[in-house]
């Protein structure tokens, strides 16, 4: 029992970092219309950041946690003003071969500096220990991490549903036509709204930074699982990719810890409820289907 | 459109976990070796996972095994045109072959060194083979190098998949603990060391009371389902073995310390690693751990010596790759040059059975039978960091197999 508590546990845990990389996705893909490949990058360069910013210049995790995800954003920004938004009236192909395009400039930039080799990136010392759960003991980073991620897709939601920005941005989240029909400068919000979803990727970065192997290919190793986790939720819908990520964290640690005799089932677990989701609902399971144009 | 981008997104994670193949065949051409020249081929990663354990710097340790066999011969040298030739490949069997046949075939290369990666070094034995030219191999694990894909012209170098699990798993069942929990990337390395180890614990009286292969890539990063397992398996491990490699190897460890294991009473010994993964870990997060290393940069005096002239050069200090890729160089020379031809046939007739002392190769000997080099394998530990005085002296050595015990004795399956 306590063995099914923990691997449920560390599902979640896995499926926070799903989840931050997958809203982040989502909030894009919805303002913009643009599967940004380049978010597993920005993760990457968050982790990186971290371990520049300590190594370099001596600055903490706690402060790390924000100036990374601050900065990334400001660069998200840029770069939408910069190339992105000069192609979103085409097909969106071409945002996805530009947006991978900058992911293999990224990773050889940092490769160029870093090398390939990970890198080395302790634990902050007051959340080194672990908690103790009656049933189990469990990290204090890997409690830390569900909290901080839960606490911020509640924000995000809050943000979203009890605002007057969360209801503009949601509606040229969901509805750019109609919102746009309203009177509504739905072009005015793309930008932030870029550099909000580059900026959870950062954070998701730096929160990875002590726990996983930071190296330039970190964020593409991941991101093949979030693209799934996106269509799994439906693309665009903003519970729906939060809701996934934490799903599919789950199916993973569970897969893991009683499908282990059948490895083939337990490493293809993921892509193939991405096909059966797709089969039965090809919106994704909390995406809506749109009338052909 | 949403669904159109939908399965586009989707194809591409799809494409993404195929990986890409690349490399079309190349034409076979006719320039033949000249007599007077000498060019050495270094093939191995030099972007990806392996390229800092040996990359760009077995390049470098080949240029200075050229530098020391032009200064001990100087005019009496066969030649002093020796040169080296180096490509990239990126760890993909069919990019290995293609290289392969490109240096033996275009760029004139006499021998090709290192080839990590052992589904990789694989394509190039055949290549070796088929071109009948020569191949030591230096930076793969695999034992059927040595075993059922063995012939006339491919040389296994440095160590083997035996070597770690014989030095690791017995010494750490005799001194640390009997039961083991191993833990292995579901692929042919991981498979192949699973085995090994398994076999080597067996026989020294442990017992293996779980397994478990991970997926492999493990896209997930993640690893505390096995971690989780472990401490509460019947009859408690005493030891997790990882056989996970470079970024994978950096995972399992980090997470280990997360979940305090040693501390619930469960050592780590580690499969295979090299001088640039404690590097990354910090000994800190590794201190303790035993593993089985081929040689090591500050075990004497002349390994320092050695490592003293790399690190000038490239900047770091020597893996046990670059100190091998030194020394098998140095050691083709010196076959060239005691044959007086670079004939491969007159050149692998001189090597067979010879017993060599150098930097690398201690109580050396290219067996005969299968072309496996033995010489002295060091079983190291990990120091705390407090005991750490100098950047990479990470390790102290315990204890030296001897050369006869560290390899597996000849392969039936290996008919030169």
């Amino acid at each position: 029992m306590s063995g099914f508590a923990q691997n449920t546990f560390n599902g979640l845990v896995s499926g926070a970092f799903y989840a931050l990389l997958a809203l982040g996705l989502a909030v894009i893909f919805g303002m913009l219309r643009v599967v940004n490949f380049a978010h597993g990058a920005f993760y990457m360069l968050g982790a990186f950041g971290a371990y520049v910013l300590l190594t370099e210049a001596g600055v903490p995790f706690w402060a790390a946690l924000l100036i990374m995800p601050v900065g990334l954003g400001l660069l998200g920004m840029a770069l939408e003003r910069a190339v992105i938004h000069r192609l979103t009236r085409l097909d969106p192909l071409y945002n996805f071969l530009l947006t991978f395009g900058l992911t293999l400039i990224l990773q050889d930039l940092v490769k160029l500096r870093y090398g390939v080799q990970s890198s080395p990136y302790a634990t902050p010392s007051l959340l080194s220990g672990s908690v103790n759960f009656g049933l189990f003991d469990f990290p204090t980073y890997r409690v830390f991490i569900l909290g901080f991620a839960v606490l911020l897709c509640v924000a995000v939601w809050w943000v979203l549903t009890r605002t007057r920005i969360g209801m503009v941005v949601r509606a040229s989240t969901e509805r750019p036509d109609l919102t746009r029909a309203f009177g509504i400068d739905v072009g005015r919000w793309v930008t932030p709204v870029f550099g909000f979803g580059i900026g959870l990727a950062g954070l998701a970065g730096v929160l990875a930074a002590p726990m996983r192997a930071v190296n330039p290919l970190m964020g593409a190793d991941l991101i093949i699982v979030v693209f799934a986790v996106v269509v799994i939720g439906g693309l665009g819908s903003i519970f729906g990719s939060v809701a996934a990520g934490f799903g599919i964290g789950l199916v993973q640690a569970w897969g893991e810890a009683y499908l282990s005799h059948f490895p083939i089932v337990s490493q293809t677990i993921v892509f193939v409820v991405m096909a059966g989701v797709l089969l039965w609902r090809p919106a994704g399971l909390f995406g809506r289907e749109e009338a052909p144009a | 459109m949403r669904r159109t981008v939908g399965v586009a997104a989707a194809s591409a994670a799809v494409v993404l976990v195929a990986g890409c193949g690349g490399g079309g065949p190349q034409s076979g051409g006719d320039q033949k070796l000249t007599g007077d020249k000498i060019v050495l081929g270094v093939l191995n990663d030099q972007s990806g996972a392996y390229s800092e354990l040996s990359g760009k710097n077995s390049v470098t340790a080949v240029e200075m095994a050229i530098a020391d066999f032009t200064a001990k011969y100087g005019d009496k040298a066969v030649t002093k045109d020796i040169s080296v030739e180096t490509a990239d490949h990126q760890n993909k069997p069919d990019v290995a072959n293609s290289k392969a046949q490109e240096m033996y075939d275009r760029k004139g290369v006499d021998l090709i060194l290192d080839v990590p990666t052992s589904s990789a070094a694989l394509k190039v034995a055949d290549v070796a083979k088929e071109k009948k030219k020569l191949y030591f191999n230096i930076g793969a694990a695999t034992t059927d190098l040595t075993g059922k894909s063995c012939n006339r012209y491919t040389f296994h170098y440095a160590y083997d998949t035996y070597m770690l699990a014989n030095g690791t798993g017995k010494t750490t069942t005799e001194q640390i603990g009997k039961n083991w929990y191993i833990l292995y990337p579901n692929y042919a390395f991981g498979q192949d060391m699973e085995k090994s180890f398994s076999t080597a614990i067996t026989a020294a009286g442990g017992k293996v009371v779980g397994k478990d292969g991970a997926p492999f890539p493990n896209t997930s990063g993640d690893f505390s389902t096995f971690l989780l397992k472990a401490p509460g398996l019947n009859p408690k491990p005493d030891v997790l073995g990882t056989m996970q490699a470079g970024a994978e190897l950096v995972n399992v460890v980090k997470q280990y310390n997360e979940f305090k294991l040693r501390d619930k009473g469960v050592g780590l010994a580690v499969g295979l690693m090299f001088l640039t993964d404690i590097h990354s870990l910090t000994p800190a997060a590794l201190a303790g751990t035993t593993y089985t290393d081929a040689w090591y940069w500050n075990f004497d005096a002349k390994n320092r010596e050695f490592a003293d002239r790399f690190q000038q050069k490239a900047g770091t200090r020597p893996t046990f790759a670059h100190a091998a890729n030194y020394s098998a160089a140095l050691q083709y020379l010196e076959a060239v040059q005691a044959a007086g031809t670079d004939d491969a046939d007159a050149v692998v007739k001189g090597l067979e059975g010879k017993t060599v002392e150098d930097v690398f190769l201690r109580n050396g000997k290219i067996r005969a039978e299968d072309h496996r080099v033995v010489h002295d394998a060091y079983l190291a530990q990990v120091k705390p960091q407090s005991e750490v005085t100098e950047p990479w002296d990470y390790v102290k050595v315990l204890k030296t197999i001897p050369a006869a015990e560290a390899f597996r004795a000849p392969s039936a399956d290996c008919k030169l």
